[in-house]
């Protein structure tokens, strides 16, 4: 992937300790501790309920945790007297449903903030744009409306948007679960070459075959802690915990359970 | 007797079509045509009306209305702002300005002000400055109310794309959640101008001279003056559905523009970002704008 190694500059790891996470009287995070090393994909995977997207946007402060300490790239960001701002600079996020903003072209989702937080011309947030819709196969589709666009397109170009900042993590919440299966492989092949690219991914996701194929790590969450970790293969394919076991079976072969059922 | 689904139908337009048709026949034969001709349609004894009621009425009548229009759209937007904000005082305050305001008379509030304003401040302002605040001050309460259901129908998504992208809660507001807060929120501030023109008619308890008159008072005063009953009200009724009708056209041609460009499609999918998205479709469109509208916004937005 030496074309576009450049694409990253850098990559920040993130370290967790400690944390929970209520709403009211529904405690959804009881104490999770979690090391992402730079460059390294990790994904989270688990029944829902499970915890696992609270667990991400905690990462970027779209949720404030109750309790613990999270760092990305060494930097504490549950400090209160951290600038959130900034931190969100270098930290990318894809979301379930996209959230591209309907009311701008594609071109525009993918160069407003880096003009109005970043501070670019407007010629050097259009190549930069550029460069990565190219990337993500959609620099034909650079003056249409979000609204215009297919799911998997959409997808796309929010990963394009949230590229075109140079972040140095990538999040990812469920990002093909909104998504018609056919185009679901497309959005899949561009994390994935992002991964090879050596960008540091924290992945939600129910897609087993990408997270065996990508993931360096395999984090399985139930219940708001972490029940299991490792390698893919050895989550995936061979499950210590109980509930591991029983989560996949349920999610990996539906029709092995009715039978057992019967 | 049975009836088949042909039958029926047949006989429920046959019912309507009676209805109406027998109201048209006793219409003609119960008014008196001639007489009401007479005092309503006697365009000819009028043309001295002109062209002072366009040159002085509707320039003070647009006046009035534009005047408060924007007072209102600023004053609406601080206490829409202050009724989302996290600081309790200003959610209180908002709640208060808007239930004390909606709930009086716009006579009444126009009367205190425009005699109250001059006593308050110890100077006299130009009459059109307490209309405006009287108007303004009204209208506020309608539109913050208006304002805040359009910022809270925009999707949580949108916001939290934004800031993730780095941007801070001021600039996303501002480049993201107000634009389409604002295509959402544009059926009820029509609504609102159009409430707010046919208001400003009530300016003329203030007492007004010459040069003030908007619409209704050149249509008061043109009945005594003119040999035409009450045909001068019929031309200053005109000329209201000369300002107001063109708005509704502009509002519905804008919202049809923005349908077609910009908003998400609905898609299968797409569960709930497009479920929000249709359900305030539908009370923001002119439909539901009737009364107010406000109350349907705000209804919508909470389903």
């Amino acid at each position: 992937m030496s074309r576009s190694a450049a694409t990253i500059q850098s990559t920040a790891g993130v370290s967790i300790t400690g944390l929970h996470k209520s709403y009211g009287s529904n405690e959804v995070l009881k104490g999770i501790d979690l090391a992402v090393a730079p460059g390294e994909v990790v994904c989270l995977v688990g029944p829902s309920g499970s915890g696992k997207s609270t667990l991400l946007r905690c990462i970027n402060l779209l949720e404030t945790p109750n309790a613990g300490t999270i760092e990305v790239g060494g930097h504490a960001a549950t400090d209160p007297d951290v600038d959130v701002d900034k931190m969100r600079r270098s930290v990318g996020m894809v979301f379930q449903q996209f959230n591209l903003f309907p009311h701008l072209s594609v071109l525009k989702n993918c160069t407003v903030s880096q003009m109005q937080v970043l501070k670019r011309s407007r010629s050097e947030a259009e190549a930069i744009a550029r460069k990565h819709l190219r990337s993500v196969g959609l620099a034909e589709l650079e003056t249409r409306f979000p609204g215009e666009l297919s799911g998997g397109q959409q997808q796309r170009v929010a990963i394009a948007r949230s590229l075109s900042m140079d972040p140095t993590l990538m999040l990812f919440d469920e990002p093909t679960s909104a998504l018609d299966p056919e185009t679901v492989g497309d959005v899949l092949a561009i994390m994935r070459r992002l991964a090879q690219e050596g960008m540091t991914m924290v992945v939600v996701t129910h897609e087993m075959g990408f997270a065996r194929e990508v993931a360096d790590r395999v984090v399985f969450m139930d219940g708001g802690v972490v029940v299991e970790q490792g390698p893919a293969e050895e989550v995936i394919g061979n499950p210590q915990q109980p509930r591991t076991q029983d989560f996949l079976r349920r999610v990996l072969d539906p029709n092995h359970v009715a039978a057992q059922e019967d | 007797m049975v009836l088949t689904t042909r039958q029926r139908s047949r006989l429920s337009k046959g019912i309507q079509l009676g209805i109406l048709v027998l109201s048209v026949i006793l219409l003609v034969l119960l008014v008196n045509w001639p007489l009401v001709i007479e005092s309503f349609f006697r365009f000819g004894a009028v043309g001295g009306m002109f062209p002072e009621i366009i040159l002085v009425g509707l320039k003070n009548t647009l006046l009035y209305t534009v005047t408060s229009f924007a007072f209102g759209l600023v004053l609406g937007t601080m206490l829409a702002l202050m009724k989302t904000s996290s600081f309790g005082p200003y959610r209180w305050i908002a709640t208060v300005y808007i239930e004390f305001f909606r709930g009086l008379p716009v006579l009444l509030v126009l009367l205190a002000m425009g005699f109250g304003l001059p006593i308050a401040f110890g100077t006299t302002w130009p009459q059109w400055v307490n209309v405006m605040v009287a108007l303004g001050l009204s209208s506020a309460a309608y539109m913050a109310e208006t304002l805040r259901a359009g910022l809270q129908a925009v999707p949580k998504g949108q916001m939290e794309a934004a800031r993730s992208l780095g941007m801070p809660q001021w600039r996303a507001m501002v480049t993201i959640v107000i634009p389409q807060a604002f295509r959402i929120v544009l059926p009820p501030l029509t609504n609102e101008f159009i409430l707010l023109t046919k208001d400003t008619s009530l300016a003329f308890v203030l007492g007004m001279t010459m040069s003030q008159y908007e619409l209704t008072t050149f249509g008061r005063n043109g009945m005594t003056e003119y040999p035409a009953g009450m045909t001068p009200l019929m031309v200053a009724g005109a000329i209201y559905l000369v300002i107001t009708l063109p708005m509704s056209l502009l509002a519905r041609w804008f919202e049809k523009r923005t349908n077609q460009t910009s908003r998400p499609k609905r898609r299968r999918s797409d569960g709930a970002a497009t479920a929000a998205a249709s359900s305030l479709a539908g009370p923001a469109s002119p439909s539901a704008t009737a009364a107010r509208g406000t109350t349907d916004l705000t209804k919508g937005t909470q389903a």
